[in-house]
């Protein structure tokens, strides 16, 4: 019987090793996994490359593994917001990396690097200093760059439902980059509110097939990062 | 340069309203932070707009009473919102196909500089120790159909935001179609900034000294 079910947060981060490029899913808070970010702090890997369309905020979650020093590079589109202090500071020190893509070549490469497609073409950012260093084509008339797939070693995502086999549904505007870096991630570790009995997601509205999902652990009262840095909460 | 702060032209309000005039019946849009989402507050009667917020929702309603917010139903400003009857959520490649696959008709973006050329620069001044967040901008302005910008006609400083060319790094080269400002609606044409319209009690000669690039006025036969 196949049950991607894992019985702890931190068995289901425990072989995430160090240098390795980890997606975490979540715009803003919306579908971060706060709980297995912090049980990947708690597990100590470190020299990250970190996929996500921000930087978090204050420090806990994704703040807080930058804060823990853990990772090397950011990937992402927009690394400062509301309450977000702790990358510009290590930004402007020099002490993170940061390569800054346009959101919808963010979330194309991380499509496409799941899909098996290596790169495409996109009129994103043509003519702007986001080109420099790409390949230029012009394809009927119009220009566009050349953008490379993004694969992971570890995808972390948050979930509303899963079953044991790993089909998902999300929470509103938490699905955002879930369902791609489920496909780009070579090891997807999802934290689902509730693991629910095959059968009962409908097949019509799973929205991630578990064929992408390798491992799920059920945290069913998930924090809210808005919450925790309101109470000034951090991590660990 | 005039740096006295103009007490004549639109209120921010004003400006998201007279936007709101232009915007087709049943378009679906997208309104960037800022400013813009001020016009969703001004949809004329007898018209209905679809609301697209790139982080994965159509149908986008307005902010929720105090108290019944979710920290996971938010806009692409992360604020929390709402979802009106008909609405849909999908995930981020399918959100920017809307945006990249020209599906979406227009959207209306806050601008540093907007050039006589119809380039924009909104999204880094490029200073030292800024850190350089695009978002979704480039995609936009890459791939919506038709791209309108709202903004007040000067910096604070009273200098010029419609320049002859962007000094600042480029959102897009050439993107931009519509221009509203506090003193007047401004087309980007062929020839340059060519008038539209003036904000009520403002002279055209009073927005062309307070415009970087040449102003091309409104043609006599169409004047009224």
């Amino acid at each position: 019987m196949i049950n991607k079910e894992v019985a702890s947060l931190a068995e289901a981060v425990a072989d995430i090793f160090d240098g390795a490029t980890v997606m975490i899913g979540g715009f803003g808070e919306a579908g971060s996994p706060i709980e297995l970010i912090h049980a990947l702090i708690d597990q100590g890997a470190t020299g990250l490359t970190v996929v996500n369309n921000n930087t978090g905020s204050g420090e806990v979650g994704l703040a807080a593994l930058i804060k823990a020093g853990r990772v090397a590079k950011m990937i992402c589109s927009y690394p400062r917001s509301m309450n977000s202090t702790v990358f510009p500071e290590l930004y402007r020190s020099g002490e993170i990396e940061l390569e800054l893509v346009p959101q919808g070549t963010l979330a194309e490469r991380i499509r496409a690097g799941g899909a098996g497609i290596p790169a495409f073409y996109t009129a994103t950012c043509v003519g702007t200093m986001l080109e420099e260093g790409k390949e230029r084509r012009t394809i009927n008339g119009q220009d566009y760059v050349l953008e490379y797939g993004l694969k992971a070693d570890f995808s972390l995502i948050k979930s509303f439902k899963a079953d044991p086999y790993g089909n998902l549904v999300f929470n509103k505007t938490a699905r955002n980059f879930a369902p791609p870096m489920a496909m780009a991630g070579a090891v997807t570790v999802v934290q689902t509110a509730s693991i629910v009995a095959a059968g009962e997601l409908d097949p019509e509205v799973v929205v991630t097939p578990g064929i992408f999902v390798n491992r799920v652990v059920e945290v069913p009262n998930p924090a809210h990062e808005s919450v925790l840095v309101a109470e000034g909460v951090t991590y660990p | 340069m005039k740096s006295e702060k103009p007490t004549i032209g639109l209120s921010r309000d004003e400006m998201a309203q007279r936007v709101a005039m232009d915007i087709p019946d049943g378009s679906y849009v997208n309104l960037g932070i800022g400013i813009p989402e001020r016009i969703s507050r001004f949809v004329p009667d007898g018209c209905e707009f679809i609301y697209h917020t790139e982080n994965g929702l159509l149908g986008m309603g307005p902010s929720p009473e105090e108290g019944e917010g979710e920290p996971e139903l938010i806009n692409a400003g992360k604020r929390q919102v709402t979802a009106l009857p008909g609405a849909s959520y999908f995930q981020h490649p399918d959100s920017f196909a809307m945006i990249r696959g020209g599906h979406l008709d227009l959207c209306v973006l806050g601008a540093l500089q907007v050039a006589c050329n119809g380039d924009l620069a909104n999204w880094s001044t490029g200073g030292p120790g800024a850190i350089p967040a695009v978002g979704g901008a480039m995609d936009l302005v890459a791939g919506v159909k038709s791209v309108f910008v709202i903004t007040q006609h000067c910096t604070k400083t009273g200098d010029p935001k419609l320049v002859d060319a962007c000094t600042y790094p480029l959102t897009g080269p050439g993107v931009v179609n519509r221009i509203y400002t506090d003193l007047a609606v401004i087309e980007i044409t062929a020839d340059g900034f060519q008038l539209v319209e003036l904000s009520p009690g403002v002279s055209f000669e009073y927005v062309a000294e307070r415009t970087g690039a040449p102003l091309i006025p409104i043609p006599v036969s169409s004047a009224n």
